[in-house]
């Protein structure tokens, strides 16, 4: 195989891990957001649900004598959906119980999850009196086990079965939520919630318990993303920032995908390759390669404008979006 | 029938409050800040494992000083001259200047999330002039430099501020999400231009002028016998200018028609339509004041602080000068009680962690919770639980 077809698969390949936590963070906006809540606080909670679930993967590492693969997969799972859940219903409660500002209210929860994310990940040693930085290597092994026989397969094997489980449940996720959204009553009273309360209210449906499932179930998916990128994509291991500013990606995909998790799988994976675009281009200079790195800004900033432009119903985020929703107000 | 009305009511329910005595707001704040510093503390100790009184001395020594009796000098004298004082109140004024930069817009509804961005470019265009004008003619006129130098990051600032603002008023473009992508096309720009002015790939620019402190902020001369700390000299100018755009700010949004108006268009677009505002050009003319003070924040920075650029000139305040200007209720003077509450707490958690050998983002968590409890106080003044009277 020559040089540079190989070299292309590797760049999908790249492309497609840069993708999954972008499909977690805008599947998981996505569905916050029908529910007329736009959490500014999903990269806090992707910062959240990775280090919790590197802090489960370390205890249960630690205290067992022998970690066994799927039980460290389990734990930390948990321990990663239990993080961004709690997050969430931070969120969830001073926005819709306490009627807060969502904009000042997500800031403060992206401020205070990547706090927690840095602080224990570069900490949680310390706790146990070690040194050095984090490494799970029985967790992430378990994470990054691929399906034996298809993944050996050249060039279909590096591109489509090269990835750990979470990747597959990430387009599992996407594409349930869209047949959700759209195909059930549950998805119509969702809808009905983000675009008229009050109408959703009148009609019977308990609008604020759609806010709190829709924000908790939105975030844990998101957490998810989180919990790949650090067992997944960097293979167990914690630097600081180093998750970096996918999280506000992740809510410009939302965006770019016209509130439709079905579109996120596609814009995700273009702005995963444009991620890593720079490393694959041979012969770049030091300063180009910055200006290379800008791209999924530039074409996020192309997209927004493009869509105002355009400016069509159908593309319209959900109508009462940004805002609280109080009964007796008029 | 009435049997049949047993309806299910919860025993309470919320009712909105036409309007609350300031004493009552002001005593709900008070009970939510102490009761966040009483959840923060807990989590101090329990990371930390110091005693609560060995916290709170740590966090009062990372703002003020530690007093030290044997020096023989008074303890207010101390804490005036002394390095750790100053070296909050520029810290402050970083926090604050960014902290009045944003409020025009959000008291605009108009969600500026790019102030990060709008610094960081400032700063750039601030820097370009200071590499560049080091020589000949420019050596001997230190202040030209300087002059330029301001200019230079104003206009950078209202460039950044100004694009997405166009965008808005003639299109509607969310403004939110652009700015934010505003602030990672500044970032890696000065990641690019870093690279151009250092072309060794260590990727750090390195302090620029060095020796010959072109295009510095010059320090105040104090009297010898005062006995200054250098951060005093060297922030005197920084914190000086700050606190003189305070009072502008001030002034510009209780009294002045530009003020008047866009806080008319942040309450209702319709009502400003109606009145005859032009809502189009009070949204870019507000951007451009926003991007004006953005551009003088990323000048003190490079000029009064760090004479150098990394991606991080900012420290991050971009977002959390957002938080310090809404908890302010966008009042300039309450800002500066905000962003001291925030810097002195930030400084006070990150001193205890390091001195402990752990990483300082334990400031950002507290910073995090104390916020929370602030935001969420906010519906105890807006709202009030009342008793619900069964009818008939």
């Amino acid at each position: 195989m020559p040089v540079f077809v190989t070299k292309i698969i590797a760049f999908l390949a790249a492309a497609v891990v840069q993708a999954i936590p972008l499909i977690y963070g805008s599947t998981g906006e996505i569905i916050t957001e029908k529910s007329g809540h736009l959490n500014l606080g999903i990269p806090g909670i992707m910062y959240m649900g990775g280090i919790s679930g590197i802090i489960g993967g370390y205890l249960y590492e630690h205290y067992a004598a022998k970690p066994v693969g799927i039980v460290a997969v389990l734990i930390s799972l948990a321990a990663s959906l239990v993080g961004s859940a709690l997050m969430a219903l931070i969120y969830s409660f001073l926005t819709v119980t306490l009627r807060a500002n969502q904009n000042v209210t997500g800031l403060s929860l992206t401020i205070f999850g990547v706090g927690v994310g840095n602080f224990f990940g570069g900490s949680l040693l310390k706790f146990f009196g070690q040194t050095g930085s984090i490494y799970l290597a029985a967790t992430s092994t378990a994470y990054r086990t691929t399906i034996p026989f298809l993944s050996k397969i050249p060039v279909v094997g590096t591109l489509f079965f090269s990835y750990g489980f979470l990747a597959y449940l990430a387009v599992i996720i996407a594409l349930l939520s869209s047949r959700v959204l759209n195909k059930t009553r549950v998805g119509l009273s969702l809808r009905a919630v983000g675009e008229s309360p009050a109408t959703a209210d009148a009609a019977g449906v308990n609008v604020t318990a759609y806010k709190y499932l829709a924000t908790l179930i939105g975030g844990m998916i998101a957490g998810l993303g989180g919990l790949y990128f650090v067992m997944d994509a960097t293979g167990g291991g914690w630097t600081n920032g180093g998750f970096g500013d996918k999280g506000w990606l992740a809510i410009a995909i939302v965006i770019f995908a016209l509130w439709k998790p079905k579109n996120t799988l596609l814009c995700s994976f273009i702005f995963g390759a444009l991620y890593i675009l720079c490393v694959y281009i041979p012969g770049l200079s030091a300063p180009m390669k910055e200006i290379i790195k800008m791209m999924p800004y530039v074409v996020t900033v192309a997209v927004l404008i493009f869509i105002s432009i355009r400016n069509k119903r159908e593309n319209m985020p959900p109508a009462s979006l940004g805002t609280s929703y109080f009964r007796e107000e008029r | 029938m009435a049997k049949q009305n047993k309806v299910h009511e919860p025993p309470f329910h919320i009712v909105k409050r036409p309007a609350i005595a300031t004493w009552k707001a002001i005593l709900i704040r008070t009970i939510a800040i102490l009761l966040s510093l009483i959840v923060s503390s807990v989590v101090l100790i329990v990371l930390t494992k110091k005693s609560p009184f060995e916290a709170m001395q740590l966090v009062y020594e990372a703002s003020f000083g530690k007093y030290k009796p044997e020096l023989g000098t008074g303890f207010f004298t101390q804490m005036f001259t002394g390095r750790k004082f100053w070296a909050m109140l520029q810290e402050l004024c970083m926090l604050l200047v960014i902290a009045l930069a944003v409020t025009p817009a959000f008291k605009m509804k108009y969600w500026n999330l790019g102030a990060q961005g709008q610094v960081l470019f400032g700063g750039l265009c601030s820097v370009a002039v200071m590499f560049n004008l080091n020589q000949g003619y420019w050596a001997t006129h230190k202040w030209l430099v300087l002059l330029l130098m301001l200019i230079a990051a104003i206009l950078g600032g209202i460039i950044w501020a100004v694009i997405p603002a166009l965008f808005k008023a003639r299109w509607n473009t969310n403004e939110s999400l652009f700015t934010l992508m505003m602030n990672y096309i500044a970032i890696q720009l000065i990641s690019c231009m870093i690279n151009v002015w250092n072309p060794s790939g260590s990727q750090v620019m390195g302090v620029v002028n060095q020796n010959t402190q072109i295009g510095w902020m010059p320090s105040m001369i104090f009297p010898e016998s005062w006995g200054m700390s250098t951060s005093a000299k060297n922030y005197f100018f920084n914190i000086l200018i700050v606190l003189a755009l305070t009072v502008i700010m001030f002034v510009y949004l209780r009294y002045s028609k530009h003020g008047y108006e866009l806080s008319v268009v942040g309450e209702s677009v319709n009502t400003a339509n109606y009145i005859g505002i032009n809502v189009k050009k009070v949204i870019v003319r507000t951007l451009v004041f926003s991007g004006l003070l953005c551009g003088i924040s990323g000048f003190l920075l490079v000029s009064g602080t760090d004479h150098s650029i990394t991606t991080g000139l900012d420290r991050g305040y971009g977002f959390t000068a957002i938080i310090v200007a809404w908890l302010a209720k966008f009042n300039p003077l309450m800002m500066v009680v905000t962003s001291f509450l925030i810097v002195f707490l930030d400084k006070g958690a990150s001193d205890i962690a390091m001195n402990m050998g752990f990483n300082e983002s334990v400031g950002e968590i507290i910073t995090g919770i104390i916020i929370f409890f602030i935001i969420g106080c906010e519906f105890f003044i807006n709202y009030r639980i009342a008793k619900t009277h069964r009818e008939g």
